[in-house]
């Protein structure tokens, strides 16, 4: 527990984005997620905590990990959860998403997980319906749980974020998941360096605080940790992305680049991963890889982001 | 009534929790001695101190904290920080005596034993209270108390103040918002 959280207060209804949030707002979470932490290693892993409440899984696009953490998340609280997805259901005879939310809502809903296409989907929801919205990924906007997950995992490798030296590494311009880094890293006070071709990386991103580099092997012995992020094929317009063996070649985590990186560098991969392209498999599955800690992480900080916003929801009505 | 205990007083009340605890459990045998958040584990502290000091050699320490075991999530407003339970102790077949600072609804034991029960299950459970106010709306009695206020207005609120967190040793009784 750090001492400035202390005296914060979370009030906040629904989690849409980390741009919103305070550095002290972030750190509440982090440090509310570090008590869930402890409640899955217990025998009897459930606390009653949101018993009688219900949250549904919106999800408008694929998803493996997002949507089963959640599920889980929820379980583990104690609330019930319904799962709702396009395929199959009135989204394609034509229903807009706010009637759809509104009906999903109007059976008695307490938390809207959404995970949608369109930039400003959970924004959207959160304006038009009265539950608590918890945003699972907008388009290329954000994916805050992703982004409390990352810092988490980080702060629990090196103690503290303050002063770190981030690279992520990869399609930036396409990623969610690297603008709530890039939030919640600079909020936090880490150093976060942007990599990729000018095509998937542009300069504008300077705007945000970030560092912004072209070339992988300029930065790769400087940093304390890299997240690669995963080549997002059904996003990139082809005029964006040379070739496969082309991107690896110059930005791909390879066994050789990885022998130039500082020893005890920390490596972060959102999944699902492309290996062999992104990442090398050795790499991903070796001593210095995150990639599965993140995964058990999210399952605590999603339980205490709907803990937290349920708790400020009930405080509303 | 009177309406504040001072140091004096409060070692007094303590010293009479353990009194009462030493009477019936043995000094050679397992005890486990579990504080609620945030004072409660302060007077289990305490507790466990003293019994160390009158020969207790196997005490287990642990803390609780109820708030994800409330009943009351829509009552308690934004945010007090959830923390940590720790309780690495041999739970099962051993006494454990919950400790709390105040009983007054009963609604925190409630939850402390419902905690308790998702880790283990204790031989026997007691509960040491170093103030036993009126107001209990469930059928919870405290084993062990220091002190007994029986007629404690509604809308005001017993206050107990330790050293380690407030500065001061002393029991106030003081109108709601104080």
């Amino acid at each position: 527990m750090t001492a400035e959280s202390a005296d914060v207060r979370w009030t906040r209804k629904h989690l849409l984005s980390l741009e919103e949030l305070s550095a002290d707002e972030i750190r509440f979470v982090l440090d509310t997620a570090d008590t869930f932490k402890e409640v899955s290693k217990r025998s009897i892993k459930k606390v009653p905590a949101l018993r009688g409440r219900v949250m549904v899984n919106a999800f408008f696009e694929d998803s493996t990990r997002t949507r089963t953490s959640f599920s889980l998340a929820a379980s583990r609280l104690s609330a019930d959860v319904l799962d709702f997805s396009e395929k199959g259901s009135s989204v394609s005879k034509g229903e807009t998403l706010i009637d759809t939310a509104r009906n999903i809502e109007a059976m008695g809903v307490d938390i809207i997980v959404i995970r949608h296409p369109a930039p400003g989907a959970a924004v959207l929801l959160a304006r038009h319906t009265q539950c608590s919205i918890v945003n699972a990924g907008d388009g290329a906007h954000e994916h805050p749980t992703q982004g409390l997950l990352d810092l988490y995992t980080i702060r629990e490798k090196f103690g503290r974020i303050e002063g770190l030296k981030v690279a992520i590494v990869g399609d930036i311009v396409n990623s969610r998941v690297a603008r709530s880094n890039l939030w919640g890293l600079t909020k936090l006070g880490a150093e976060v360096i942007l990599v990729g071709p000018p095509t998937l990386v542009p300069k504008a991103f300077e705007k945000l605080g970030a560092k912004v580099v072209h070339d992988f092997d300029q930065i790769i012995g400087s940093v304390d940790v890299v997240n690669m992020l995963r080549v997002q094929f059904e996003r990139i317009k082809s005029s964006q992305f040379p070739s496969v063996r082309e991107f690896t070649r110059f930005f791909g985590l390879t066994q050789e680049r990885f022998t130039r990186c500082k020893p005890g560098v920390f490596v972060m991969h959102p999944g699902p991963m492309n290996r062999g392209i992104e990442i090398s498999s050795g790499i991903a599955d070796g001593p210095q890889s995150g990639i599965l800690q993140q995964v058990t992480n999210g399952l605590a900080v999603r339980m205490a982001v709907l803990y937290l916003v349920t708790q400020a929801g009930s405080a509303t009505k | 009534m009177r309406n504040l205990y001072d140091k004096a007083d409060v070692g007094r009340f303590l010293r009479h929790l353990v009194d009462g605890i030493a009477a019936e459990f043995p000094a050679d045998q397992p005890l486990n001695i579990v504080g609620i958040r945030t004072r409660g584990e302060l007077v289990a502290a305490r507790l466990a101190g003293e019994l160390s000091n009158r020969g207790f050699s196997h005490l287990g320490r642990g803390v609780l904290d109820i708030t994800l075991y409330r009943d009351d999530l829509s009552e308690i407003g934004p945010g007090p920080m959830v923390r940590p339970t720790r309780l690495d102790i041999p739970l099962d077949a051993n006494p454990c005596i919950l400790v709390d600072d105040v009983l007054f609804t009963g609604r925190s034991v409630r939850a402390a034993l419902n905690l308790l029960n998702d880790f283990g299950r204790p031989k026997v459970i007691r509960l040491a209270v170093l103030v036993d106010r009126n107001g209990r709306e469930l059928p919870i009695q405290p084993d062990y108390v220091g002190l007994t206020l029986k007629d404690v207005q509604r809308d005001c609120r017993v206050n107990v103040h330790l050293v380690e967190k407030d500065g001061v040793d002393e029991v106030v009784v003081e109108p709601k918002g104080c």
